[in-house]
């Protein structure tokens, strides 16, 4: 019989300073009350609770909250920003974590969330404004989801609700571009 | 007439196009005239704010900016415009702005277009032009997320449990239903990525739209409506049970009030169609 012996946590706060000083969100005045995660809608799809992420942070587990779901399963639905008694903006914390992810390169890979937001910025970063039958058709090859769902046999129910949407009128086949296109590209460049 | 600047955003330009066309329509019928923001970029929406923070307040103080120089209140319909726009708002007038690129003074009101449409002034206006009351017809009012929460961005007054929505299809004659998921999220853009989790959590608003005896479900933010409009046979199938809830927006609840005959065009772009509810009730113009 093996006797389960727990692992030892050495805390390194560090990570805490550097979460707080780059956010601007105080994550160390969580008391781990759980009314976050408690009104969080999608913690049914999610690996830890909002309130363990915060955890986490104090304790300078880089690696565990860079890497797991949580921060791209939150639907940031702002309840727990909304509701924490201690005014810590949660909902801000998973975009900071998400933003960190990026650069680092952690967690990004087929990750299909993250790509939906990648190709969205770069629809924006090329007219200004986004043109969602280009967004999603990228979307799909870039994630391999079409290849997807011509096996699957999924195609069917898309091409049922993008016909819908043609005969409806609701998708306009040219995308319009902004005039001072260069000036949107500016704000979108310094983030890659 | 009510002069306001107008910030349409990207999905009223696309797939939310009768979200369009009602509040176009409606605004002019009842007197409030919208002027399109010159040359209005894209908020960004979800990605931005996931993937830089910073570039998510810059492409919506642009916007701002170019409001303020209009010098008129902005209104907004897409909510999550709606709170990017409100989040730039409280950056560019908080301790950080100069890490910022524009400039905002606070001049100008950003407003929820749901919002706008609840003031006195525009209900006045509203009766002046008053056909028939909505009987028979027994919404509930799904306001989301992002209209209201944060208070702290939005500055809404009854983030919890706002009513704004109840009272205005109230005043329409429509009688409207109280239920517990307001703001209940959709789960919004998840549904590119992971339908799975958008299917549960409307799933969940379809159930207790059910039992609490509502026969349709009206919306102010073109993310919901295509959410729950668009995937309703789907969710049924998947939870085997028999949703039938036109998904309509409270523009065109105005507009049957106003006896506005283009009401009818509006709906056949919904995936469910209101007809069978519209004609139950008597409301076909
Ligand atoms: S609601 Fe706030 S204080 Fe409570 S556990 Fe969550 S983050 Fe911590
Ligand atoms: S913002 Fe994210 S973590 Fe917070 S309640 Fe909503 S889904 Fe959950």
């Amino acid at each position: 019989m093996s006797v389960q012996t727990p692992q030892t946590i050495v805390p390194d706060y560090s990570f805490l300073k550097k979460v707080e000083f780059e956010s601007k969100i105080k994550a160390s005045a969580c008391f781990q009350c759980r009314k976050c995660t408690n009104g969080c809608p999608v913690t049914f799809a999610m690996d830890f609770y909002p309130d363990q992420i915060l955890r986490f942070i104090h304790l300078g587990l880089r690696d565990l909250v860079l890497n797991c779901a949580t921060i791209w399963v939150c639907a940031s639905c702002e309840t727990c920003t909304t509701r924490c008694p201690n005014e810590i903006d949660i909902a801000g914390l998973m975009d900071y974590l998400k933003e960190s992810a990026e650069k680092e390169g952690i967690g990004i890979k087929d990750n299909k969330t993250y790509m939906f937001h990648r190709v969205f910025l770069d629809d924006v970063k090329k007219r200004g404004r986004v043109h969602e039958l280009r967004l999603m058709n990228e979307y799909m090859l870039k994630t391999g989801e079409g290849v997807k769902k011509l096996k699957d046999d999924s195609w069917k129910q898309d091409l049922k609700l993008g016909l819908g949407m043609l005969t409806k009128g609701r998708l306009p086949l040219l995308p319009k571009g902004i005039k001072n296109k260069k000036e949107v590209k500016r704000i979108l460049e310094n983030i890659d | 007439m009510i002069d306001v600047s107008y910030y349409p955003g990207c999905s009223l330009e696309g797939t939310a196009k009768d979200y369009r066309e009602s509040i176009e329509t409606v605004c002019e019928r009842v007197g409030i005239k919208l002027h399109e923001l010159e040359d209005w970029n894209c908020c960004g929406a979800t990605a931005a704010h996931s993937l830089s923070h910073k570039a998510a307040i810059n492409l919506s103080a642009r916007n701002l900016t170019i409001a303020e120089k209009a010098g008129m209140d902005l209104v907004i319909p897409c909510a999550l415009c709606f709170n990017r726009m409100k989040a730039a708002e409280k950056v560019l007038l908080g301790p950080y702005r100069r890490e910022y690129a524009y400039r905002f003074e606070g001049s100008i009101k950003i407003w929820d277009l749901l919002d706008f449409f609840c003031q006195d002034r525009v209900k006045a206006e509203i009766a002046r032009r008053f056909k028939r009351p909505l009987k028979g017809l027994k919404p509930v009012c799904y306001y989301g997320c992002m209209a209201n929460r944060p208070p702290t961005i939005t500055d809404a007054r009854n983030w919890e449990n706002p009513t704004n929505m109840d009272e205005l299809l109230s005043f329409l004659g429509a009688e409207v239903i109280d239920w517990p998921y307001k703001t209940d999220c959709c789960g919004a853009s998840h549904v590119v990525a992971r339908p799975d989790i958008v299917f549960n959590l409307v799933y969940k608003l379809f159930d207790m739209a059910e039992r609490v005896g509502a026969n349709c479900i009206v919306v102010s933010c073109q993310m919901c409506q295509a959410n729950l409009d668009m995937y309703q046979d789907e969710i049924s199938k998947k939870f085997n049970r028999d949703f039938y809830f036109p998904i309509l927006y409270f523009t065109e609840l105005v507009g049957m009030a106003i006896g506005e005959k283009q009401v009818n065009r509006w709906l056949t772009k919904h995936f469910v169609s209101a007809k069978p509810l519209i004609e139950s009730v008597g409301l076909n113009l």
